[in-house]
C-alpha cells in the first residue's frame, strides 16, 4: 500500500546520497558552503520525511508507502520498501537526529570538513536503507553500506586509537554480519522450498513454518549478529572503543541510530520468524539484559572519561529496551522501541553535550572539570535536563520507556520487573556522580575559567531534543497509537504455534539446505 | 471546578518556568512572583476543600497519559478528604516558608534559582497529593525528590552539599524501586492504578498475602521518603540545604508523603495485618532511635532533623495501627510545629551568620524576643504539653495504640516523648536562656530580631500550632477531624479494642512532656546536674550517641565503599578489560591471525611445495580405500 502514490522512501533515502554526489563537486577550500549545503540537505530531508508522520495509517499492521521494483529478476530480489509502526520512528529518528549531529561539527571537525560531509550523507543513506527495506537482501546490502562510513568516520576523523577502535568496530560486527548472511540465504532456499518460488521478502520469509530445529540455527546466527550491534552484554566491548574515538557526531549517530539496527533486527527477523526458538531463548535473552542493565551501570559508575561512562550507560539502556522485547507483552515491546527512541535522544543528546565542553578543552576526563554550574550556567541546565532523562525522571520520555518496560516485564514473569526496578537505583548513582563532578563543586581547574557558554549554533540543536524529552514525557499517545497495531500483529507471529513437521520432511529440509549452499 | 483543580498544580509550575528561564531579568522579583504563584494555588486550593467539606469528592480527568494496552493511566487530579487536609497543609505552610524566604535568601547569587526550584517543589508535592492513581503519586514522589536533591545541593560549590543532595536522590531511589514494584503489582491484579478503580474492589481481589506484598512494597517507598529506619541516613545530611527548605521539605511536607501514602493505602493495609505490624514497629523503633540522637546533638538543624524522625515515627504507629486520621492528624499539626521550629532555627542562623553549634549561643532572647517566644510556643507543642496543637494528636496516635493493642509501642512512645521533651528544652535553654557563651559574639556578629518578612509567617504557624490541634476536641461526641478524614481512610476494625480512662492516658502523657522539660530546666537552666557530667557518667553511651551509632561510618566503610571498589577492580579492570574484551573479542582475533600465520607456511608459491600436498593427499586417500575395501 502506498497512500501517497509517491516513491516518498526512496526520495528520503537517496536526497542524501544525491546531496552528497553535488558536495564532491564543490571546491574543498569553499568550507562554509560545504557546511550550509550539507546541512540544508539534511534539513530538506527531514522536511520531506514528516508526511511519513502525517500519513501514517496506524490502524493497519501491512507495509505503508511501499515501493517495489524488480532487482534481480532471475533471483527474485526486488528493490522493496515500505515501512510499518516498528520502522516508522526509527526513520524519523534518523532523519531527525543526523542534521543535529552535522550542525554540532561546524566548529569541531577541522580537517577534510569535504570529505566528512559526505560520509554522513552517505552514511544517512545507508541507515534509512536499513530501516525501510522490506527485501531482506536490500536489507543486508544496506547494513554493510553504512559500515563503510562509520569506519572511516572514526578511522579519519577519531582520537588517537582510532585505528585499533575503528578495526575492532568494523571486524566485530562484520564477523556477526556474515553469520547474518549465511542465514539470510538459508532462509531464501527454504522459502523455496515449502512455496516454490525464490523471493527475500520479508514478509513472506515470516510466514515459513520452520521446524524448531532449523529455527535454532537461524535464531542463533541473527542473534549473535543483533546482539553485537545492539550490543548485548557480553558483546559490548568494541562500543566503549568506538565512542571513545569516535567524534562527537560520529558518537551521537553511533549511538542515536547505529545501535538501533540491532535491536531493529531482533524485531524484524527474530521474534516473528523463529517464535518458537523466540519463546525458547527469552529466558536467555532476558538473562543477558538483566545482566546488561546492572553491569552497564556498575561499569559506568567507575568511568573517569565521560564519553565512556555514557557508552557503557547505553549497554544499561539498551538491555532495557531487550528486556521488553523479550517479555513479549504487548507494553514491554511497545516499551522497547520508545526506549530506543528515548535512547536516542537523551544518549545523543547527551554526547553532543560532552561535545560542547570537549570542543573548548579538548578533554573528556571528568576530573579536569568542576564547578561549570557558576561559569556556564545555561550548559548546566541543559546538561540537568538530559541527565533527567537518562535516568528516568517522570516528566522525561525516559521515564515513560522505562516503567513501560518494567511493567511489560513485570507482566511476563513478576520477578523481572522486581529485580530491575532496582536499576534506577544504580542509573541515578552514576549519572549524579559524574554530573556533580562535572558541574557542581568549586573550580578547581584554572583552564575552565575561560569556557564560554553554550553559542546560538549549540542552543539550536539542543532545543528540539528538549522538546522531544517532554513530549515524549508528557504524551506518549502520539508515538504509541501509531506502533499499536504492528505491534500486536507481531505479537501474534511470534506466538502462533508452528506446524510440526514429520522425520522425512526434516530430513529433506535438511538435504535441501546442505545441498544448495553447497 | 475541573479548571480551578489544574490551576492548583498549574500555579506554581508556571512560576517555576517564569524564575527558572527568565532568572536572569526577574531576579528583584523572583521570591514575589514565586510567593504570588503560591498565594494563588492556595486561595484556589479553597473551593475544592469547601467542596470536599461538603462531603462530595471533586475528581476531574483531563486526558490518558499511558495509553497502554494492558492499563491506561489518566492524568487526572482528584480532591477528597484524605487529599483536601494534605492541600491545607501543603499550600498554606509552603506560601508561609515561601514568604520567609523573600528575608531569608535576600542578597544570595542565585536568589531566583531557589524561587524556582521551591515552586518545582511544590508542583510535585501537588501533584503526588492530587494525582488520582498511583502512577501520578509515583510522578509526584520523584519529581519532589529531585526538588529536594537541587536545593539540598542549592549551594553547589559546598562539597558537602553537593554530596547530601546525591545522597538524598540515591537513598530515595532504593525505597522508589519498593514503590514501583507496589504499584506494579497492583496493575497486574487490577488492571488499573487509579484509587477510585482499586480502592472498591481491594477486598475480593487481594487474599491477605499479596495484600501484605503490596503492602510491604510501598511501605519500602515510604521508608524511603519519610526517612524511616533504615533509609533515614539521607535527612540529616539534607541539612546542608538553606534552612527554608529544610523546613518546608525536610520537616512539613515532603518526608510526610509516606505517611499520606499508607494512609492513602488503607485499603490495602487493613488487609495486611502483617503489613501494618510492620509500619507501627518501624515506626515505634524510628520515633525512640532517632530522639536518642538529638539529645546529644550540638547542632540546631541537625536536633531538629533528628526531631523529625522521631516524630514521623509517631505519624507511622498511627497510620501502622490503623488509625489513619491519627496519624495524618499529627502531619498536620507537625507541620505547623515542626516548620515553625525549622524557621526559628533559620532566624537564628540569619542573625548569627551561619553558626550552627549550640555551644556558642545563650541568652539570645534579649537579642531576639520574637523569635524566643515562638520557639517555645513550638516547643511546648512538640513536646505535647496542652493545650498545644502537638498534645492532641500525639496523645491520638499513643491512646489509639493502646486500644488497637499494642502495649509495647504505647510504652515506647512514652519514653520517646519524654526525650522529645528533654531535647527540644535543651535546645530552648541552651539557645535563648541562661548566659551568652561567647563574650562579644553577639555583638560582633550585630545579632538582632529577624525583619518582619520573616517574622510574620513565623507567627502565623505559631498560631496554628496553638490552635491547630482544636480540631481534635471532641465536639458533640465526635471528633471533627477525625468524622472527616475516616470517610476515606477508616480505622481498621479490631476485634477486641480496649478501653482505658481518657484522663488517665492524657494524664500519664502531660506527665511525660512535663518530666522532660523539668529535666532540661534543672540540668541546663539550675545546673544542678552538669551535662559533662551526666556526658561522663555515661561515657560509652554517650560516645555512641554523639557518633549516631556510627551508622553513616558503617555504611560508608561496607556498603559503598566495598561496592565502588568491586566495580572499579573486578567488574571493570578485570572482567569488562581483561576477561571479556582482551580474552574473548581480542583473543578471537589473535586465534585468527594466529590460524592464518600457521596457514601461511602452506601457501609458499612454490609449484614443487603444492605438488608434494597433491602426492601426499593421494597417498592418504587411496591408502584410506585401501583399508576400506580389506
Amino acid at each position: 500500500m502506498n497512500q501517497l502514490h509517491f516513491p516518498i522512501l526512496s526520495l528520503i533515502t537517496f536526497i542524501p546520497l544525491v546531496g552528497a554526489f553535488f558536495i564532491a563537486l564543490v571546491n574543498e577550500k569553499n568550507e562554509n558552503l560545504i557546511k550550509w549545503f550539507t546541512f540544508i540537505i539534511l534539513v530538506i530531508d527531514f522536511i520531506v520525511s514528516l508526511p511519513l508522520f502525517f500519513y501514517f495509517d496506524p490502524s493497519t499492521y501491512h507495509m505503508q508507502f511501499v515501493e517495489r521494483i524488480p532487482w534481480i529478476k532471475s533471483l527474485g530480489f526486488e528493490y522493496h520498501v515500505g515501512i510499518d509502526g516498528i520502522s516508522l520512528f526509527l526513520v524519523l529518528l534518523t532523519t531527525f537526529l543526523t542534521p543535529l549531529a552535522q550542525l554540532s561539527t561546524w566548529s569541531a571537525v577541522d580537517k577534510k570538513i569535504k570529505l566528512f560531509n559526505i560520509v554522513i550523507l552517505v552514511m544517512q543513506t545507508g541507515m534509512l536503507g536499513v530501516f525501510i527495506s522490506i527485501d531482506a537482501f536490500l536489507f543486508y546490502v544496506f547494513w554493510e553500506v553504512q559500515l563503510i562510513p562509520m569506519y572511516l568516520m572514526i578511522g579519519i576523523w577519531g582520537g588517537p586509537n582510532r585505528v585499533f577502535a575503528t578495526m575492532k568496530f568494523f571486524l566485530y560486527t562484520f564477523a556477526g554480519s556474515v553469520l547474518m548472511l549465511i542465514a539470510l540465504m538459508a532462509l531464501y532456499f527454504l522459502n523455496y522450498h515449502f512455496t516454490g518460488t525464490y523471493t527475500m521478502d520479508m514478509v513472506k520469509l515470516m510466514e515459513i513454518p520452520l521446524p524448531a530445529h532449523i529455527q535454532l540455527w537461524l535464531f542463533l546466527a541473527f542473534f549473535i549478529a543483533f546482539a553485537i550491534k545492539v550490543p548485548m552484554w557480553p558483546f559490548h566491548t568494541w562500543l566503549p572503543w568506538a565512542h571513545v574515538e569516535a567524534p562527537t557526531a560520529g558518537s551521537v549517530i553511533l549511538a542515536g541510530i547505529l545501535l538501533k539496527m540491532g535491536t531493529y533486527g531482533f524485531l524484524r527477523f527474530n521474534l516473528p520468524m523463529f517464535p518458537d526458538m523466540t519463546h525458547a531463548f527469552a529466558l536467555l535473552v532476558i538473562i543477558l539484559s538483566i545482566i546488561g542493565i546492572f553491569y552497564g551501570a556498575f561499569v559506568a559508575m567507575v568511568q573517569p572519561d565521560i564519553k565512556k561512562l555514557v557508552a557503557y550507560s547505553s549497554v544499561s539502556h539498551l538491555g532495557y529496551s531487550m528486556l521488553g522485547m523479550f517479555a513479549l507483552t504487548q507494553v514491554g515491546v511497545e516499551g522497547s522501541i520508545l526506549q530506543m527512541l528515548n535512547h536516542g535522544i537523551s544518549t545523543g543528546a547527551l554526547f553532543l553535550i560532552v561535545g560542547i565542553v570537549y570542543e573548548r578543552r579538548h578533554t573528556r576526563l571528568i576530573s579536569e572539570y568542576g564547578g561549570l554550574a557558576s561559569l556556564v550556567p545555561v550548559f548546566a541546565a541543559f546538561f540537568m535536563i538530559f541527565t533527567l532523562s537518562s535516568i528516568a525522571v517522570p516528566g522525561t520520555n525516559g521515564f515513560v520507556g522505562e516503567f513501560m518496560i518494567l511493567l511489560g516485564a513485570f507482566l511476563d514473569k513478576p520477578i523481572y520487573g522486581i529485580i530491575v526496578a532496582f536499576g534506577g537505583l544504580f542509573s541515578a548513582v552514576y549519572m549524579l556522580t559524574m554530573y556533580k563532578r562535572v558541574v557542581f563543586l568549586k573550580v578547581t581547574n584554572p583552564k575552565n575559567l575561560e569556557l564560554k557558554d553554550m553559542n546560538k549554533r549549540e542552543w539550536a540543536y539542543m532545543l528540539p531534543l528538549l522538546l522531544f524529552v517532554f513530549w515524549i514525557g508528557l504524551y506518549p499517545n502520539t508515538f504509541l497509537s501509531r506502533m499499536r497495531v504492528s505491534v500486536e500483529h507481531l505479537l501474534q507471529q511470534t506466538n502462533r504455534s508452528v506446524k510440526v513437521i514429520d522425520k522425512t520432511q526434516e530430513a529433506q529440509l535438511i538435504n535441501t539446505i546442505v545441498v544448495k549452499k553447497g | 471546578m475541573s479548571g480551578i483543580l489544574l490551576f492548583i498544580v498549574l500555579a506554581p509550575l508556571i512560576g517555576f518556568v517564569i524564575n527558572g528561564v527568565f532568572g536572569k531579568w526577574t531576579k528583584p522579583y523572583a521570591g514575589i512572583i514565586a510567593s504570588l504563584a503560591l498565594a494563588t494555588s492556595f486561595i484556589l486550593g479553597l473551593f475544592p476543600i469547601m467542596s470536599v467539606l461538603n462531603g462530595n469528592i471533586v475528581e476531574h480527568i483531563y486526558y490518558t497519559w499511558l495509553p497502554f494496552k494492558e492499563v491506561a493511566v489518566p492524568m487526572g487530579l482528584r480532591v477528597d478528604a484524605l487529599s483536601a487536609v494534605m492541600l491545607f497543609v501543603v499550600t498554606f505552610v509552603s506560601t508561609m516558608i515561601h514568604i520567609y524566604s523573600i528575608g531569608y535568601m535576600h542578597g544570595d547569587p542565585g536568589y531566583s534559582r531557589f524561587f524556582a526550584y521551591l515552586n518545582l517543589f511544590v508542583t510535585a508535592m501537588l501533584i503526588l497529593i492530587l494525582g488520582n492513581s498511583y502512577v501520578l503519586m509515583f510522578v509526584g514522589w520523584e519529581g519532589v525528590g529531585l526538588a529536594s536533591y537541587l536545593l539540598i545541593g542549592f549551594w553547589y560549590e559546598k562539597d558537602t552539599a553537593s554530596d547530601a543532595g546525591e545522597k538524598a536522590f540515591v537513598v530515595n531511589r532504593i525505597g522508589d524501586a519498593g514503590f514501583l514494584i507496589g504499584v506494579m503489582f497492583i496493575i497486574y491484579y487490577f488492571g488499573s492504578a487509579t484509587y477510585a478503580d482499586v480502592f472498591p474492589r481491594a477486598e475480593e481481589v487481594l487474599s491477605p498475602a499479596v495484600a501484605t506484598i503490596i503492602g510491604l512494597a510501598l511501605f519500602l517507598g515510604a521508608m524511603g521518603k519519610s526517612a524511616q529506619f533504615p533509609l533515614y541516613i539521607w535527612l540529616t545530611d539534607a541539612m546542608e540545604g538553606p534552612t527554608p527548605v529544610s523546613s518546608l521539605i525536610h520537616a512539613a511536607t515532603m518526608v510526610t508523603a509516606g505517611v499520606y501514602m499508607v494512609a492513602r493505602s488503607n485499603a490495602i493495609f487493613s488487609l495486611a495485618p502483617i503489613a501494618q505490624e510492620v509500619v507501627a514497629s518501624v515506626g515505634a523503633f524510628t520515633a525512640f532511635y532517632a530522639a536518642t540522637m538529638a539529645l546529644t546533638h550540638k547542632d540546631i538543624k541537625r536536633i531538629l532533623a533528628y526531631s523529625t524522625l522521631s516524630q514521623l515515627g509517631y505519624m507511622f504507629i498511627g497510620v501502622g495501627i490503623g488509625a489513619y486520621w491519627t496519624g495524618i492528624f499529627h502531619l498536620m499539626t507537625h507541620a505547623f510545629f515542626k516548620g515553625l521550629l525549622f524557621l526559628g532555627a533559620g532566624a537564628v542562623m540569619h542573625s548569627m551568620r551561619g553558626l550552627l553549634s549550640i555551644d556558642l549561643m545563650g541568652g539570645l532572647k534579649k537579642h531576639m524576643p520574637q523569635t524566643a517566644i515562638l520557639m517555645v510556643i513550638a516547643s511546648l507543642a512538640i513536646s505535647g504539653i496542652p493545650p498545644f496543637a502537638g498534645f492532641f494528636s500525639k496523645d491520638a496516635i499513643l491512646a489509639h495504640a493502646l486500644e488497637f493493642g499494642h502495649p509495647i509501642i504505647w510504652v515506647v512512645g512514652e519514653i520517646t516523648a519524654f526525650m522529645t521533651a528533654f531535647y527540644m528544652f535543651r535546645f530552648v535553654f541552651t539557645v535563648f536562656y541562661g548566659e551568652e557563651k561567647v563574650p562579644n559574639l553577639y555583638h560582633e556578629l550585630h545579632t538582632h530580631e529577624a525583619p518582619s518578612v520573616m517574622t510574620l509567617p513565623m507567627w502565623a504557624l505559631g498560631i496554628l500550632s496553638i490552635v491547630g490541634g482544636f480540631v481534635g476536641l471532641h465536639y458533640g461526641g465526635s471528633i471533627p477531624f477525625e468524622h472527616l478524614v475516616t470517610q476515606i481512610a477508616p480505622n481498621t476494625e479490631i476485634p477486641n479494642e480496649a478501653h482505658y480512662s481518657e484522663a488517665l492516658l492524657i494524664g500519664v502523657s502531660v506527665t511525660m512532656g512535663l518530666l522532660g522539660i523539668l529535666t532540661a530546666w534543672l540540668i541546663y537552666i539550675k545546673k544542678i546536674l552538669t551535662a559533662e557530667g551526666v556526658a561522663r557518667t555515661f561515657r560509652p553511651v554517650y560516645t555512641l550517641l554523639a557518633n549516631t551509632y556510627y551508622v553513616d561510618e558503617f555504611v560508608a566503610c561496607c556498603i559503598v565503599k566495598p561496592f565502588w571498589w568491586v566495580s572499579r577492580n573486578l567488574l571493570w579492570k578485570i572482567v569488562d578489560v581483561e576477561i571479556i574484551d582482551k580474552g574473548g573479542v581480542d583473543g578471537a582475533g589473535w586465534l585468527a591471525s594466529r590460524i592464518g600465520f600457521l596457514l601461511r607456511y602452506v601457501q609458499t608459491g612454490f609449484v614443487n611445495h603444492y605438488a608434494y600436498w597433491v602426492s601426499l593427499g593421494a597417498i592418504v586417500l587411496s591408502g584410506w580405500y585401501i583399508v576400506k575395501i580389506i
